[in-house]
């Protein structure tokens, strides 16, 4: 039986449906998206450019281009104030103000990718570290600084107390990278959003920042949701998967699963084109074609041009989600059990194996 | 590939940027290496460790500080003859990053992709260079219809497209690729990666594969070369470098690139790197040879401990 | 994590075709997304304009100024310089409105004693002449007199702002181009001729050659074209080294193609808003000149030289400054807010998504 305590779920978003207006009319960017994060797990989000996986949370934060629509859809976000007592709200209906005072950067914090922007140039370090702190629980000065201090510590930065009087442009990206985790974990929320916040490392800083953020989470205990296109990092820290493609979830699963057993072709897709080091083959398998343009609202299942696998039903009909097990779930008419029996491409299943007897070693 | 002569040969390249009269940004310094036609260099290095300047160096976009380049028998370091700068400009060719920047917003594909045959009056009429570009349109998988397009009309993986056509309607011995595939999404990556390996095929260009993914250089090239803070700190075969990297670098780099394997990655904790704690100064380094072509910038001592 | 149990509980039977399940077959891969819409350049910047209502409003007001510019004073059967010394000092009247009790003659003098109605059509017995904006201490038409005066004052705009245009564009983007000791150098005159006061220059020039259309172009070309230099500097070196450039020269293009062909298409926007913001300085330049007597010679008329004109008879007859001054106001304002607006829809602050 699962610990009560541990399954406990603190965001659950149903039915999110988004549009953009712009100049060239209108853009249907979600299309309808459920999942959940539970308490001290990291779910990954993943997707190419295009499918929507920031605008997801960026729905969830209240942070939407002002643009932006939410035509349908609610987040429940449960948490737990001080004194024990559990509060639950609609993230979605919440007033801006609201978000601002209690949920932002208190309950639900925001890393994002480029850290050359995120932070302040004209402020110190330690005063932006602070400032979370001390705006919403009214921390005195002298007791910020103390936390900032061991905030920094945490995160890595050797010499903290030389680097609060530092400004930004003082720091090596990947130091920026985490002085912004340590302000978003500043007043201990209970969800951490990292929006592709290593794309714009280097590959050495990006592991670092990887291994950090795990060991924060395994630390702190906190949920983490992790935005990326890049399945190798997925790989290292996410325990659940979500694959998104023009702006709904395809395949979602434990990370397991997506990984040694996927079943939408688009998984299939992402998993064969990234070459691993162990690849012998002289041809790298290719997904044809680019993400649809959402300007143009595609009838049927939105991968299916794409879709060397594709049925004749989806160009008509777009797929329900079909359960495969308790966790695993993914969007593609072939789990139908009228479709006929495709299996994922053969250097797929060669890899997959070969990674599997690695794990042996 | 070592008995025939090389297509490119550099040789202690350096490339300086003063900035004030006091400090001067040593981007390239002193690297050699040789590529030979019909085989793909891959170099690989993070930011600030010079590949991009290198390979526009290389180009002539820049003027070189010091070192020597040699490509095709001839020395293009320094002030060119208009014949050498003639060949320079055709036979060797540059793919850029940035699907966005690389295009001319207000020019029509066809005008961009002639753009070399228009400057070097490689056709006899105007029915023939439409031709030729509608040719080199079908070769990197897009239409002849799309000559006549702007260049946002397009994806951010046709735009590339569109820059190697660009690149290879001149018939380059020679193409510099500099990060040409980063600014994409994985699945386009994978495209252009095979388109690529295919031109090759068919034509038997040189490539220089500027990356920083190592993933991605493995797959697509022959032999590579390791840079950091404007040094080529390690060059081998593939295997070579792979297999048994030697520079502390090559081993801290290979052991941070994500693996897709969870199980294994989860647990896996990279190397750490840092010459100044470790005390390595690359330019106390020589280039030594370890067997093959596997060459490590080291000093004596650095390289009897590392290799033994 | 609920998710729906399999389809056939949800759709009706009837709702799937007998081929649904099979395969597909082959993708196009060469297949262009056309679902990749964008939109065309100039499109968006019209959107964008013409979504800015302050703008579109400019915009219509120079048209209908220009149009009376040209055609007004062939309205009327007065031309701009015949003077009529019987018919001098005479208010605004039109045919139509005055019958609604304003516009038909009467002007209300005050003196030091009181104040008077006169009518000079009916003290004069000419009950058949109309002036529309009034006749001037010489007798001599205001209406046809103001647009005669546009036409001199925007033409002398124009031309002076083009040629400024063509000057201060080529000097910036050379400039910019090479940078270095050429930018250094050509930086530094600019900064020179800059620094000295544009209206000495031009009251000295003004001295020397003899008044007319084309020294006033002259003069307002020497000083004017500085600004359009720094605004195309500024965008060459934002462009110079953006990868298509470099892409050119990794071609072998020549640098004066590049300059010309490549990078200036890509900045005609900005080119555009600066030469329509200049164009009210060069309208307001020419009107103190010919305020302060060195601009238009007579008989010819600009706005400044009308201004200039009824400025004596202000306080007598106000009626024949009001003219030139509101269409060189509004000529300032809405060429101010037509670069406004053009700049907005070529550079728009805001992104969207």
């Amino acid at each position: 039986m699962m610990d009560e305590k541990e399954k406990e779920r603190i965001l659950s978003i149903r039915d999110l449906d988004i549009s953009f207006s712009t100049t060239s009319g209108t853009v249907h960017a979600i299309r309808g998206i459920d999942f959940d994060v539970y308490r001290g797990e990291t779910v990954a989000i993943v997707g190419e450019s295009g499918s929507g996986k920031s605008v997801t949370v960026k729905a969830a934060m209240g942070i939407l281009a002002s643009n932006g629509t939410i035509n349908s859809g609610t987040a429940d976000f449960v948490y737990h104030r001080d004194n024990g007592e559990k509060v639950e709200l609609d993230l979605l209906k919440t007033s801006k103000r609201d978000m601002r005072r209690h949920i932002n950067g208190k309950r639900i914090a925001m890393v994002f990718q480029d850290p050359m922007t995120s932070l302040d140039p004209t402020m110190q370090i330690g005063k932006q570290i602070m400032e979370g702190m001390i705006w919403h629980y009214g921390t005195s000065k002298e007791e910020a600084y103390k936390r900032s201090l061991e905030l920094l510590e945490m995160v890595g930065i050797t010499d903290a107390e030389k680097r609060m009087k530092n400004y930004p442009h003082q720091l090596s990206g990947g130091m920026r990278q985490r002085v912004v985790i340590a302000i978003a974990l500043a007043c201990n929320p209970d969800l951490l959003i990292c929006d592709e916040p290593t794309t714009a490392l280097d590959v050495t800083i990006q592991a670092k920042i990887l291994e950090l953020i795990k060991d924060l989470q395994q630390r702190l205990g906190i949920s983490v949701i992790y935005i990326t296109h890049d399945l190798g990092v997925v790989a290292k820290v996410a325990d659940y998967v979500n694959v998104m493609y023009a702006g709904k979830i395809v395949e979602r699963g434990t990370i397991d699963e997506i990984f040694y057993d996927p079943r939408h072709p688009y998984t299939w897709g992402l998993l064969s084109a990234m070459p691993d080091l162990d690849t012998e083959d002289s041809h790298l398998y290719a997904i044809p074609g680019s993400p649809p343009n959402m300007l143009h609202e595609p009838a049927g299942d939105a991968f299916s041009p794409r879709n060397i696998y594709a049925l004749n039903i989806d160009d008509r009909k777009e797929p329900p989600m079909f359960k495969i097990t308790e966790t695993h779930s993914a969007a593609t008419w072939l789990l139908d059990p009228r479709a006929p029996k495709v299996d994922m491409p053969a250097e797929l299943r060669a890899r997959i194996d070969r990674l599997l007897k690695e794990e042996a070693k | 590939m070592e008995n025939k002569e090389p297509l490119l040969k550099v040789e202690h390249l350096k490339q300086y940027f003063p900035i004030s009269k006091n400090f001067t940004v040593k981007a390239v310094d002193d690297c050699s290496f040789e590529i030979y036609p019909g085989e793909t260099y891959g170099l690989v290095g993070e930011s600030g460790s010079g590949k991009t300047t290198i390979g526009r160096s290389i180009i002539r976009l820049y003027d070189p500080t010091g070192g020597k380049i040699t490509f095709e028998g001839r020395d293009i370091t320094g002030k060119m003859s208009a014949e050498t700068n003639d060949l320079l400009r055709t036979d060797m060719q540059m793919i850029f990053q940035d699907p966005m920047a690389c295009l001319n917003p207000r020019k029509k594909v066809v005008d961009i992709i002639a753009q070399g045959l228009d400057i070097h009056h490689l056709y006899s009429s105007k029915e023939e260079r439409e031709e030729k570009v509608a040719k080199i349109l079908e070769k990197v998988g897009l239409a002849p219809e799309h000559a006549e397009r702007y260049p946002h009309q397009f994806s951010g993986g046709q735009r590339q497209r569109v820059g190697i056509a660009r690149a290879l309607i001149m018939n380059p011995k020679l193409i510099i690729a500099d990060e040409c595939i980063s600014a994409l999404d994985v699945s386009i990556q994978a495209q252009v990666v095979n388109l690529m390996k295919d031109l090759q095929q068919e034509t038997g260009t040189s490539y220089l594969f500027i990356a920083h993914d190592l993933s991605m250089v493995k797959y697509i090239s022959d032999r590579i070369g390791v840079m950091h803070l404007g040094h080529l700190v390690e060059t081998g075969t593939k295997e070579e470098i792979f297999s048994h990297p030697l520079h502390p670098y090559t081993q801290s780099l290979i052991s941070a690139i994500p693996h897709p394997n969870p199980r294994i990655e989860k647990t896996r904790k990279s190397l750490h790197y840092d010459c100044n704690e470790q005390g390595i100064v690359y330019s106390d380094g020589t280039l030594h040879l370890i067997d093959g072509t596997h060459y490590i910038l080291a000093t004596d001592d650095e390289y009897k401990k590392w290799v033994g | 994590m609920e998710s729906t149990e399999n389809s056939a509980a949800v759709l009706q039977p009837d709702e799937f075709l007998p081929n649904d399940f099979e395969l597909r077959g082959n993708t196009d891969s060469t297949h262009v997304d056309t679902n990749f819409a964008s939109q065309n350049f100039w499109k968006e910047v019209r959107a964008r304009f013409f979504a800015n209502k302050g703008a579109v409003f400019s915009l219509i007001v120079i048209i209908i100024l220009c149009l009376l510019a040209i055609f007004g004073p062939g309205m009327n059967k007065y031309s701009y310089s015949d003077q009529n010394l019987l018919e001098k000092n005479f208010a605004p009247r039109v045919p139509g409105l005055e019958s609604l009790g304003i516009f038909d003659g009467n002007e209300n003098m005050t003196t030091t004693t009181g104040s008077k109605l006169v009518n000079g059509y009916k003290d004069t017995g000419k009950e058949d002449v109309y002036y529309w904006f009034g006749s001037d201490v010489l007798g001599r038409d205001i209406w046809t007199r103001v647009w005669e005066g546009t036409r001199i004052s925007m033409g002398i705009a124009l031309c002076a702002a083009i040629i400024d245009m063509v000057i201060g564009m080529s000097y910036g983007l050379i400039s910019g181009y090479y940078g270095g000791h050429v930018d250094s150098v050509m930086q530094r005159i600019a900064e020179i001729v800059n620094g000295i006061p544009r209206l000495v220059i031009v009251t000295l020039l003004m001295l020397v050659l003899p008044r007319g259309f084309v020294t006033i172009v002259f003069a307002l070309m020497i000083t004017e074209w500085i600004g359009m230099s720094r605004i195309a500097r500024a965008e060459m070196l934002k462009l110079k080294e953006q990868e298509f450039v470099l892409a050119s020269r990794t071609l072998g293009a020549k640098d004066f193609f590049i300059i010309f062909r490549e990078i200036l298409p890509n900045i005609i926007g900005q080119i555009i808003t600066q030469l329509m913001f200049s164009i009210p300085t060069a309208i307001f330049t020419e009107a103190f000149l010919s305020f302060v007597g060195l601009g238009i010679p007579v008989p010819m008329c600009s706005l400044g030289s009308l201004i200039s004109d009824a400025f004596n008879s202000f306080t007598t007859h106000p009626y024949q400054i009001i003219p030139p001054i509101v269409v060189l106001a509004l000529l300032m304002l809405c060429f101010n807010m037509l670069a406004d607006g053009l700049r907005e829809a070529f550079d728009p602050k805001l992104k969207e998504m």
